[in-house]
């Protein structure tokens, strides 16, 4: 195992342990918490503090001493959770994300941003002290134990000592044997070992320390380092010693109070032995005495979770792929054998596909995971948007264990965190704003996933001043991006904002103003097989609301033809279909365009595309599909529109190359390949320009 | 000769996983447990030749550890060392006189707890 994972398990253990912080945090907040609650909160610290000190990650170390330290007082009943307490332990929690966050990308982090943090803990940690005597304080010196290594003999220089061990010696767990092995690594050892106290069977106690070793070591000029050796022993033996030829030195054994000794001697053991000599009929280890306890009952081990490399789960999730395309070839092969459907095969293979199914679903969820961390996460970008704004905010997160597909996870923070700035910095009004529109003061973002028909629905939402539509639109029509005739419908113009190169905010704030817009929050959410929304209404709020797929491994599909080939249209991107008459397709420009309700659609045919017909082999009995993309609508011609179902995705660029225009490929239920059709760049593809400039209505 | 079994008790997973490579590469044969109760029970079924435990854990503590190991049971007289951040010398009183073997402060060196098991454990090298 390498240090790289060492540091990876780390920082992925720091991110569960910020994640049980918060939450605990957050039960606190909602008054409902229990001593466990904050012994819960205190161990995150603690541990986070532990393991970072490993690393030699003191700014980490640093900082989380600090945090504990107030949390330990709570703990332990010296300081009450007033409400500045609460929010000094909640920002502190914040803090040390950002911390973790920063080691782990630079390797270290600058205190500098939390210094008046650590202020603030320590004055706080000092008052609640303040009546009860001062602790000793945090030392980051190891002890200094058992130095192994053979220090450079003093000639002609020893000591004598005298060592006898007590009951509680050994009840700790130590070996005579071991300190005496250490000592004689200082020098020259001479063993003796005075067993006269050792009592005879019948009242031998095995819990007693009978035996006195008298030992010289030559050689050796340190007392301290022999001190060292007896560190972890210390109280728990008599130890005295003394310089060679010292005439103070123990030359008589003395009696050790904590041994009994009993009876006559018996002849010493050959090897000075921690357990009972040699020739006792038992050892404790293997048979522990009668009066012992009877061993607990062994708790259940606990084992919640497994950790599992992502590509195995990858690995799996193709494997299953391909035994549902192996199902559908099987099934289609039978059915062209002339097998009806009734046959005991036919029925056989149903519960084949089912169980492949089950499966598919299973190993789904493996890929699955809550919600609740990048939720959490997005909690402290709404705190800080609302300081850094000087707004008042409430942050509600709502179906925290809602699953998703992890990939997807992990590529919606950014898109959640540019909107979640937005809806603080642009949705929220001002606190006087909201005061004379009798709101309360406090804004509130909520932030909400749910499944929603085979997809997840995630929702941000404010309880702001809505949607400025006229200043949209004015700015809108400034930046050119629609005619200044244009007459657009309400969400036309919310729709303006997913606009490249569109920013409302008058003024860059150093918030959310990143050169960032809504489009690319738009674009990453398509690239994703989602949707975004918005709908606002005045003085109320708006909902930006993301629909996504369950995973990216599989993709509800259009199945169509197209000339000789079958292919597959996202059908997230579908609009309808339609069957046009004659006198709805016209020309424009040279371009072929199609009627829709009086809005003109441009007509892309796939085959030409694709070149797979020539132009000639146009049939007048085509079917359109309406595809809605990366903010512009085009109709596809196409032969045939034959199913509707999933497919799983196969990639192209892994096992060809990349095709403009087309995602990815799958495997049909007769074996055949159908390409997988990118409706984003299929729309930037035809027609580049058209990707800037939204649907505009034309005098039909 | 057989390696000697050390038994890891700690609830940071960074932790038990530093211990297990630092003392694995040194020869021990590790097992970790997660918390205390889980330690004790692991204990229970396996014998070992040394127990390192972190004091704060949930379920069962370390002192809760020291104490069950210690009283009574198999092998009761195992070498306890307890691993933790604390130092002071009122939290080792503690520890000890509920029967700890030693201490080692968290950050510990490779070189250090190596050095420290193959001394109570009797370990060659």
């Amino acid at each position: 195992m390498s240090n790289e994972t060492l540091r990876d398990t780390f920082f992925a253990e720091c991110e569960e342990l910020i994640e049980s912080l918060t939450e605990g945090l957050q039960v606190v907040a909602s008054g409902a918490w229990d001593g466990e609650t904050i012994n819960a909160i205190f161990r995150a610290v603690h541990s986070i503090k532990g393991a970072a000190g490993a690393f030699g990650f003191t700014d980490l170390v640093t900082f989380a001493h600090a945090y504990e330290t107030v949390l330990d007082l709570i703990r332990s009943d010296k300081l009450d959770i007033a409400p500045d307490v609460l929010r000094l332990i909640t920002r502190s929690s914040d803090a040390l994300a950002e911390l973790v966050d920063t080691t782990r990308q630079q390797g270290s982090a600058s205190l500098d941003p939390v210094r008046d943090l650590i202020g603030e803990l320590e004055a706080t940690a000092k008052d609640a002290k303040a009546d009860t005597p001062p602790e000793p304080e945090f030392t980051w010196a190891p002890l200094a134990l058992l130095p192994i290594e053979v220090e450079a003999p003093a000639p002609a220089q020893g000591f004598t000592i005298r060592f006898a061990p007590g009951a509680s010696f050994y009840a700790n767990g130590h070996e005579p044997v071991r300190f005496l092995s250490a000592l004689d690594a200082l020098g020259n050892l001479t063993v003796t070992c005075d067993s006269s106290a050792v009592p005879p069977l019948d009242g031998f106690d095995f819990d007693a320390g009978y035996l006195v070793w008298t030992l010289t070591l030559e050689g050796a000029s340190d007392e301290e380092a022999i001190r060292r050796v007896f560190a972890f022993a210390e109280g728990l033996c008599t130890l005295d010693i003394a310089p060679l030829g010292d005439s103070t030195a123990p030359d008589l054994p003395e009696v050790e109070v904590e041994a009994a000794p009993l009876f006559i001697a018996r002849a010493p053991a050959v090897d000075p032995p921690a357990d009972p000599p040699a020739d006792a009929p038992v050892t404790p280890a293997a048979a522990p005495p009668a009066r012992a306890a009877a061993p607990r009952a062994p708790a259940p081990p606990v084992q919640t979770t497994l950790r599992v490399d992502p590509e195995r789960v990858d690995r799996l999730i193709n494997s299953v792929g391909e035994l549902i395309i192996n199902h559908a070839v099987i099934s289609q092969k039978l059915e062209s054998c002339g097998l009806g459907t009734d046959s005991e095969i036919m029925a056989a293979l149903d519960d084949y596909r089912y169980l492949a199914r089950e499966i598919q679903e299973a190993v789904m969820s493996i890929r699955a995971q809550p919600v609740k961390a990048l939720f959490q996460r997005m909690g402290r970008v709404v705190r800080e948007a609302g300081e850094a704004t000087g707004k008042a905010v409430m942050f509600i997160s709502e179906g925290e264990a809602t699953e998703i597909d992890k990939t997807i996870l992990e590529r919606l923070a950014d898109p959640l965190t540019h909107m979640l700035r937005n809806s603080v910095d642009h949705g929220l009004e001002t606190a006087e704003k909201r005061r004379a529109a009798g709101k309360s003061e406090v804004g509130s973002v909520r932030l909400s996933a749910a499944h929603r028909s085979g997809h997840v629905v995630i929702e941000v939402s404010d309880d702001g001043a809505g949607l400025n539509r006229e200043r949209i639109l004015a700015k809108a029509m400034e930046k050119g991006l629609v005619p200044p005739d244009a007459k657009l419908t309400e969400p036309e113009i919310d729709n303006l904002l997913f606009m490249p190169g569109f920013s409302t905010a008058e003024n860059v704030t150093n918030l959310s103003g990143r050169g960032v817009g809504m489009d690319v929050v738009k674009t990453t959410i398509t690239s994703l097989g989602g949707k975004v929304g918005i709908t606002s209404l005045a003085g109320e709020g708006s909902t930006f609301t993301i629909s996504l797929p369950l995973t990216l491994a599989v993709l509800d599909g259009m199945i169509i033809g197209v000339g000789a080939e079958t292919m597959v249209l996202p059908l997230s991107s579908v609009v309808e279909t339609v069957r046009p008459q004659r006198r709805d397709i016209h020309e424009i420009a040279g371009e072929l365009v199609l009627s829709v309700r009086g809005t003109y659609v441009p007509i892309v045919d796939l085959a030409l595309l694709f070149g797979m017909r020539s132009a000639k082999g146009q049939s007048a009995e085509r079917s359109y599909v309406l595809l809605d993309a990366g903010g512009a609508s085009i109709a596809v011609a196409v032969d045939a529109i034959q199913d509707q179902r999933q497919v799983v995705i196969k990639s192209l660029e892994g096992n060809y190359g990349t095709v403009p225009g087309i995602a990815a490929a799958t495997i049909l239920g007769d074996g055949k390949i159908a390409l997988i059709i990118d409706s984003e760049a299929l729309v930037e593809l035809v027609s580049p320009r058209r990707n800037a400039r939204p649907l505009i209505e034309l005098e039909a | 000769m057989n390696a000697k079994t050390i038994l890891a008790i700690d609830d940071s997973r960074t932790i038990r996983q530093l211990v297990s490579q630092t003392l694995g590469d040194a020869g021990f044969s590790v097992t970790t447990a997660v918390d205390g109760a889980d330690g004790v029970s692991t204990f229970q079924n396996t014998r070992f030749d040394a127990v390192i435990t972190d004091i704060n854990m949930p379920k069962l503590d370390g002192f809760g550890v020291i104490a069950a190991i210690r009283g009574g049971g198999a092998n009761r007289k195992v070498p306890i060392l307890v691993l933790t951040t604390e130092s002071s010398p009122e939290f080792k009183d503690k520890a000890r006189n509920l029967g700890a073997t030693g201490w080692i402060v968290k950050p510990f060196e490779d070189r250090q707890l190596v050095d420290i098991l193959k001394l109570v454990t009797g370990a060659e090298g």
